[in-house]
């Protein structure tokens, strides 16, 4: 039963998901698929950060008649974290600015060279 | 070879950490240090019912400006890349036609999105949602009308001035809260009302549809530049 | 059958899936496909979010991580087509 917890296996979801971007982003070599990888591995943290403020049996950090209704009519023994949730709310807007960023830069890449292969972009390499 | 190689063993060592993290790790069973004081004294020092609004826009509401920050400077450095020539500016898209069922359902759902948009803003401190949520709503509807009309053009003052007066109005509120309350974006210059009603939790509501109407700009600039883009070939 | 073990059965089906879904993002060689599939992706997340206890989180990457970064990938797909076609 240990092993069919919510925050544990949302923990291993968020992991496997960490690594497939990760993959993604190392091995491809089309920049739109590293920018997809980008956006999967961003997800995968968002579901780290999230699941490890959860608490097994609680509501969200909402004070309403739910919360004053519990058992034990206390907000601390009846709410999950809510400093997680905060962060990853803004990691979220970040996350979309970045992929923006990275899609203009993107379109600005394939205007010079015409191509989206990684490998042809070595004006810098020696 | 070598290259698949090489990320082979960095996706390993990769999997070796997050296996140890993941066997030893305990799942929490109550609210330790800041997130308990938070919890337990949210609804007073704050007044607001949504405890991860009184975390976005009192406790760290300095995250939220610098956060503000990063998006005007990305929709800047996007509105820089994607600038367009002279004669492109002018020029039309020739699509495959718009369906008529979009054009007609955006001319009576886009009013709706934004109403919607703006509610979920002005009650962040009470339901779900709050400034970032409203202005993605907000921002979607503007990406409705862009959908429907392809040609359609969005006027650029409008959103630098909504985006500049809710950014300075932001920061003047948040420069209020050291003259009359306890410091940068406290939200008691005006009194905490009524717990669990609309007009509560000080100045709350008031930041927040200011950060609303700031995201809904600047993401909507975003998709402006983006279709512009499309008309140079 | 609580509560919990609802939540469970579902966080594990959604899991399965967006594994599923994330690998065919980074694999698949069609650009279009690997765009829908982290888009849904998302989508699953933000399921996850809600069964998590946090609302607040899931209307965020609902709206932002699937809806509009979604939509800025096809503008940009669509202008790689244009040129290659």
């Amino acid at each position: 039963m240990e092993y069919f917890d919510l925050g544990k296996i949302s923990l291993l979801i968020g992991f496997l998901l960490i690594i497939i971007g990760f993959w993604g982003v190392l091995s491809q070599k089309n920049i739109i698929k590293i920018i997809i990888g980008f956006a999967i591995l961003n997800t995968g943290i968002n579901i780290l950060m999230v699941s490890l403020g959860y608490i097994k049996g609680r509501t969200a950090p909402i004070i309403d008649s739910a919360v004053q209704q519990a058992e034990n009519h206390n907000v601390l023994n009846s709410v999950v974290d809510p400093v997680p949730q905060a962060l990853v709310l803004t990691a979220i807007v970040i996350g979309f600015g970045v992929t923006a960023l990275l899609l203009a830069y993107a379109m600005k890449l394939f205007k010079a060279k015409r191509t989206l292969d990684i490998n042809n972009f070595n004006d810098l390499k020696w | 070879m070598l290259r698949n190689l090489l990320i082979g063993l960095v996706l390993a060592g990769f999997v070796f950490i997050f296996y140890n993290l993941y066997t030893t790790y305990e799942p929490k069973t109550e609210l330790t240090g800041i997130a308990a004081h938070y919890a337990e004294n949210g609804a007073l020092e704050v007044g607001a019912a949504n405890l991860v609004t009184a975390v976005v826009v009192t406790y760290r509401g300095f995250d939220t400006l610098g956060e503000i920050t990063i998006l005007f400077l990305t929709a800047s450095i996007i509105a820089f890349f994607l600038k367009l020539n002279k004669e492109d500016e002018d020029k039309i898209i020739i699509h495959r036609g718009t369906s008529e069922l979009l054009i007609t359902a955006s001319q009576i759902l886009i009013p709706m999105i934004m109403l919607f948009g703006a509610y979920v803003f002005m009650n962040g401190h009470l339901t779900p949602g709050g400034g970032f949520q409203g202005g993605a709503i907000i921002a979607s509807a503007v990406a409705l009308s862009i959908m429907a009309n392809p040609n359609r053009q969005i006027n650029h003052n409008v959103i630098i001035w909504v985006e500049s007066i809710s950014g300075v109005s932001f920061v003047l509120l948040g420069v209020l809260g050291i003259f009359l309350a306890g410091g940068f974006l406290d939200n008691k210059i005006i009194g905490l009302g009524e717990f669990g009603t609309l007009f509560s939790a000080g100045a709350i509501p008031i930041i927040y549809s200011f950060v609303g109407l700031k995201v809904g700009a600047e993401i909507s600039n975003i998709l402006n530049k983006y279709q512009k883009s499309q008309k140079e070939s | 059958m609580n509560n919990e073990t609802v939540y469970v059965a579902i966080a594990i089906g959604i899991g399965v899936l967006s594994l599923i879904l994330a690998f065919i993002a980074v694999q698949n060689e069609k650009l279009s496909v690997s765009v829908i599939a982290a888009g849904v992706v998302s989508l699953f997340a933000s399921v996850l979010f809600l069964l998590m206890a946090a609302p607040d989180v899931a209307m965020t990457e609902a709206a932002i991580g699937s809806g509009l970064s979604t939509l800025i990938f096809f503008y940009v797909l669509n202008k790689i087509k244009r040129h290659n076609a």
